[in-house]
């Protein structure tokens, strides 16, 4: 027939914009120093607390040996090299984030991309969409740009939630911060419950990546990675059958 | 799939382990003067860091650096119970002082309970007694070239004395101290007895245990190794500990 010649040309898509993929790597770079460089920070004292305060003779409700090497910044034990790292990245991350999301409004990606309709969060559509994602197939055919549901709630969930947590927890850590902004170490419960929830979103954060890697492998690697490069995305084509994918 | 796993993981440790030759470079350090100078934008200068109730105190407050300077001539100090101790505060002032612990109690007292956050990631909560610095310093009358505030200490970590070092902004605050009393009790040898020095909003290692000279000076440069304090000297660590 006429239309398989049609669909077994490639198609592409324009489908990220410049500052989408501009912060996407800085982000990724980011992201990976300030875990690997707070893991070193959380190994001079890895015990974590709930409360204002939390030291050896108290009670910890995480105690957990030295992350290794491999996993740190630098990969020698030093605080205070993490702590380069960390405080540096810190800048990039936050004000990185500010300037992202300013553009992000005004090139109309977050309406356009990540707004989420309320037919979408329905336990059918849920159900259906993840039905499609155990059949490997992750975007929908009568619309190949937009992304799907999990994909916008994970999106939306790292970059209106995740990150400003991992900031704003960071930041509650300050002692100067403590006295310019008092109510932010408060909204934590206290310096040692920010520490932990700076902790539980870097857990967090870490699962996202993983999960997220694992995707664009399964999505297709090459593809996914040159749309994350250059913008345009091939349009997978469809399969025969269903079966296959499976 | 294994493979290409395997390959990220090992390409992600050759990464890592690629970050460490930047850890000590400018570009990298220049980040403390930006998180000063942005934390100082936001914060007035007087503002003070929290102050807790008595029953929100840690129950044990644990020491940590040097636990007891044991130097022939702090130990003779310590066995007069700091009766022969005197504080000198030197350098650029009008009026060189030389005080004992007793003159320092008999001047306005402030009492404060405060968080002590140490840059390992602990906090512990405690009551911290003893005159103003700027009291100390008002009477002392510092010159108008004087710029920053240098705490000479007791104790020798590795040989080398212990010093640190505060600007004006810190030296003057209301919740800086020169603390004599933890918790209603004079400061324990593990504490920094006689005084140390309390400056609230900043980490624990900038509150300079076991002071015995205070030296007003215009520059860091020539003290020590020439970076602010003892840390900062041998491992880098941020002068400005306010983060």
């Amino acid at each position: 027939m006429a239309d398989e010649a049609e669909s077994a040309k490639p198609h592409f898509l324009y489908r990220h914009r410049l500052v989408t993929r501009l912060w996407h790597w800085i982000n990724a770079l980011t992201v990976f120093v300030m875990i690997g460089s707070g893991l070193m920070i959380f190994n001079a004292h890895p015990r974590l607390y709930w409360g204002q305060y939390g030291a050896n003779y108290d009670h910890a409700w995480l105690e957990l040996p030295r992350f290794p090497g491999w996993a740190t910044i630098p990969s020698h034990y030093s605080l205070s090299g993490a702590r380069h790292w960390h405080l540096f990245f810190a800048l990039v991350l936050a004000f990185g984030l500010l300037l992202y999301m300013a553009l992000s409004l005004l090139n109309r990606h977050f309406a356009r991309d990540l707004g989420i309709r309320r037919a979408e969060l329905a336990p059918r559509h849920l159900w259906a969409d993840f039905k499609a994602h155990l059949a490997l197939r992750f975007h929908d055919p009568a619309n190949p740009r937009a992304y799907n549901i999990f994909q916008k709630l994970s999106y939306a969930g790292v970059v209106f939630v995740l990150i400003p947590l991992l900031i704003l927890s960071g930041l509650a850590l300050s002692p100067n911060m403590g006295a310019a902004w008092p109510w932010l170490t408060e909204v934590f419960g206290g310096r040692q419950s920010a520490r932990s929830v700076h902790f539980i979103a870097m857990a967090l954060i870490t699962l996202f990546t993983l999960v997220h890697l694992t995707l664009v492998i399964l999505a297709g690697a090459f593809n996914e990675v040159r749309s994350m490069i250059t913008g345009w995305w091939r349009v997978p084509p469809e399969p025969e059958s269903a079966g296959e994918a499976a | 799939m294994i493979t290409r796993r395997n390959a990220l993981i090992l390409g992600a440790g050759g990464l890592l382990a690629g970050c460490d030759r930047f850890t000590d470079d400018p570009w990298l350090l220049s980040a403390e003067d930006a998180h000063r100078f942005l934390q100082r934008s936001v914060t007035g200068r007087a503002a003070k860091a929290r102050e807790f109730r008595a029953d929100q105190r840690s129950p044990f407050f644990r020491t940590n650096g040097t636990a007891n300077p044991n130097t022939p001539e702090y130990n003779a100090l310590a066995a007069g119970r700091f009766a022969d101790w005197r504080l000198k505060v030197d350098g650029l002032v009008a009026r060189p002082l030389s005080l004992s612990l007793a003159q320092l109690q008999s001047m306005p007292q402030r009492a404060q309970i405060t968080r002590h956050d140490c840059v390992e990631g602990w906090s512990a909560i405690g009551k911290w007694q003893g005159p103003l610095l700027g009291t100390v310093l008002d009477l002392a009358g510092l010159r108008d070239t004087a710029r920053y505030l240098v705490f000479h200490c007791a104790d020798l970590l590795g040989g080398r004395p212990y010093y640190e070092s505060i600007d004006l902004v810190d030296a003057f605050h209301p919740q800086t101290l020169l603390a004599w009393a933890l918790n209603d009790r004079y400061l324990s040898v593990g504490h920094g007895a006689p005084v140390r020095l309390r400056v609230e909003r900043q980490l624990g290692y900038k509150h300079a245990k076991y002071v015995m000279r205070i030296e007003a000076v215009a520059s860091l440069a020539g003290i020590g190794g020439g970076k602010g304090g003892f840390w900062e000297d041998i491992a880098g660590y941020e002068w400005y500990a306010g983060i």
